[in-house]
């Protein structure tokens, strides 16, 4: 019976799972993937986590929690940096998550903490991918191969989702085929921004995206930016932030703000997220500057109810219309 | 010009005196009061962490002062700490002050950015080796108040009047502040020192030690922890805190000879194996240290949503397990009142005797 890998479907997940998939399964181990996030997930992940961790953290722990009776090994990388940024590494949260994990939950199959910190060079991440696969035993060729289908499979992936799809379409699409759907333009485009595992994640983040859509907003997100681009806009922060993904989502927030592409920015941020406390703030004043754009804060935590959010973007979306009548 | 900087402790007494000396006015941030919170939670992010706050609230008062510039340091993170600065300009800025923020970033970092600003502070007219001496003049100033202020933390639990070594304390602290030259300051220490160790003591106690660990802030300003050294001292409990603004302890304090960041980090490696920023690593990698000095319980301080401690928090149940220590976490916002601190801390010491007491009695038995 092949080694059975475990992957959450959570936090990175979102931005390297086709890459994951296709090394683990090249390696010949089955790829378990846990279901997406539901109630139980996020009741799950509250109980086991440290209460004074933020919402996505808990619901990692969730997803964990489903794994770990059903694998072998649970894959938790411990991401530290994918690029050479200025001193940008993830959050704090990120990098201490295996150890967080081990301390928390009991009866865990064994937990394969890769360290990624692609910042050394480009051969980096083939380093840690041999360093993967030796480790289970299997031949430098298989490695390569693997290696080399894997970075295909993200680069795929990647594509996709520049070409405006949304996460999940875009790992259907790889899974399955069939047409990609554009569906004719709707009169608003509103970006919406933050972090992957809150944008892509239709639970927690109560399905803000299908729900502007169908509001009549077409939504773009800072995964349909090329990275080119976003590097672009780094230079009008005075001093670079130290965390991947909000890097990522301020330089996002520029270059919708300054190409003027979009009618409106919405920021969807957990509660009690700490990066976000700065970043949040940050976007606001900047949306102010640049021009009055209209900014709107979404935030989630465990008790948010579908009622509450609906009516702030339905007000959002009627403000953003008057405004286009009245220019 | 008027020049201010962030109150952290007591180390204002030195501050002051290097920018006096510089030939500016030193604007001395009054200590974070009720009036300080209000003001830095209604201009701050609802999550900013406590020290972003309070930080907040100080400038704004001392704007109100008449300081026209800060000085404040930076950092590379990922604790939010290095982002401070930008972040407060920005929210200054949009009030509509003119208030310069002058931030150190590490000078590792970016060494020609460092000079560049130290250059900013100096006078025009001074020279440099004048300059690095007043530096370093007042430099000592901040060692010798790290060590009056060890020292009574160390006396406190012997005292018999209470409040004896806080008055002495304050008199040696006085004494420093009035110090001009170095041989003053060496004197002042000298004395100062004396004066606590002669306060009477009743060295027949055998008090209960407490180790404190935490987020650099909280743990040196008694005015967020709510004096929580003092408090446990005049209770009549030995603590230790293993930070320092002089890195007093690593070089001299936790265990005999010199101990390191890497010394500590190692101590953590079973338990947290990265470096998270802040102090995070140093509270698990202390907390092994305190227990295997035989302390007999641990206090981790920490701000409400900061992000290396929670992480070390989380982590901190399975550490206190194996290491044999209970630690009480305490998370500080603008919401914590004394009272429910106190009322928690006097339930920890309770349980602090009874595990003494059981201990003593397996010992008998055994």
């Amino acid at each position: 019976m092949p080694v059975r890998v475990g992957i959450p479907r959570y936090l990175a997940y979102f931005s390297y799972y086709p890459w994951w998939k296709t090394f683990f399964e090249e390696l010949g181990f089955e790829v378990i993937t846990s279901s997406p996030t539901t109630k139980k997930t996020l009741d799950d992940g509250v109980e086991e986590a440290v209460n004074d961790a933020c919402i996505p953290i808990k619901l990692y722990h969730g997803h964990v929690v489903e794994l770990k009776d059903k694998v072998d090994i649970i894959f938790v990388p411990r991401l530290v940096k994918v690029r050479k940024f200025f001193t940008e590494t993830f959050c704090p949260k990120f990098l201490a998550l295996p150890d967080l994990l081990r301390a928390s939950i009991n009866g865990l199959p064994e937990i394969l903490d890769t360290r990624v910190d692609l910042s050394q060079g480009p051969l980096e991440l083939f380093r840690i991918s041999r360093e993967v696969g030796e480790r289970f035993g299997v031949g430098l060729s298989r490695i390569s191969r693997a290696y080399l289908l894997a970075c295909k499979a993200l680069r795929r992936y990647k594509k996709l989702m520049q070409g405006g799809m949304l996460a999940d379409e875009a790992l259907q699409h790889m899974e399955k085929g069939g047409d990609i759907n554009r569906d004719k333009k709707r009169d608003l485009t509103i970006a919406v921004l933050g972090y992957p595992y809150l944008i892509y994640d239709s639970f927690i983040n109560l399905d803000i995206v299908k729900k502007l859509r169908k509001m009549g907003a077409d939504v773009v997100t800072a995964e349909m930016v090329s990275p080119r681009s976003l590097l672009r806009e780094a230079k009008r922060l005075p001093k670079q932030m130290f965390w991947h993904y909000s890097n990522r989502a301020m330089h996002a927030a520029y270059y919708y703000m300054n190409r003027k592409r979009v009618d409106g920015l919405i920021h969807v941020t957990a509660f009690i997220c700490g990066p976000d406390a700065m970043l949040d703030r940050l976007m606001e004043i900047e949306a102010r500057q640049y021009g009055q754009m209209p900014f709107l804060t979404v935030s989630i935590d465990e008790e948010t109810g579908s009622g509450g959010v609906d009516t702030r973007l339905e007000a959002f979306i009627d403000m953003l219309k008057r405004r286009r009548v009245q220019r | 010009m008027k020049l201010t900087f962030p109150h952290m402790g007591y180390s204002y007494v030195a501050f002051k005196a290097l920018i006096n000396e510089l030939g500016y006015e030193a604007v001395v941030p009054p200590e974070p009061s009720k009036r300080t919170m209000d003001l830095g939670v209604r201009y701050s992010p609802e999550f900013a962490c406590i020290p972003f706050k309070v930080l907040m609230g100080t400038f704004l008062e001392t704007i109100e002062m008449g300081a026209e510039m800060a000085i404040s340091s930076g950092g590379v993170g990922p604790c939010r700490a290095g982002y401070y600065g930008v972040m407060h300009k920005k929210i200054l800025n949009e009030l509509g002050y003119d208030f310069d923020i002058l931030i150190f970033e590490p000078p590792q970092s970016n060494y020609l950015d460092f000079i560049k600003k130290l250059n900013r502070v100096k006078p025009r007219g001074m020279s440099w080796r004048v300059f690095i001496q007043l530096i370093k003049k007042n430099y000592r100033k901040l060692e010798a108040i790290d060590q009056i202020e060890y020292l009574m933390y160390r006396i406190m639990p012997y005292e018999i009047n209470k409040g004896d070594t806080y008055r002495a304390f304050k008199k040696a602290l006085n004494m420093l502040d009035e110090a001009r030259t170095k041989e003053e300051i060496e004197d002042a220490l000298w004395e100062g020192r004396k004066i606590i160790a002669r306060i009477p003591q009743d060295r027949s106690r055998n008090p209960l030690k407490i180790g404190i660990v935490g987020e650099i802030y909280v743990v040196l300003e008694p005015a967020v922890n709510f004096y929580i050294q003092r408090t446990l001292g005049e209770m009549g409990v030995y603590t230790d805190r293993s930070i320092w603004l002089t890195s007093y302890t690593q070089k001299n304090v936790i265990v005999e000879g010199r101990i390191g960041e890497h010394d500590i980090h190692q101590m953590a490696h079973p338990y947290l194996n990265e470096l998270i920023g802040g102090h995070g690593i140093n509270s698990i990698g202390e907390t092994v240290i305190y227990a295997n000095q035989g302390y007999d319980g641990m206090i981790q301080l920490a701000p409400f949503s900061c992000l290396p401690e929670i992480m070390a928090k989380g982590i901190m149940p399975r550490v206190s397990r194996e290491v044999g220590i209970p630690v009480l976490t305490i998370f500080i916002d603008e919401q914590t009142a004394a009272a429910g601190v106190i009322t928690r801390l006097e339930a920890f010491l309770d349980l602090l005797k009874r595990r003494r007491e059981q201990k003593a009695q397996e010992a008998c038995n055994a």
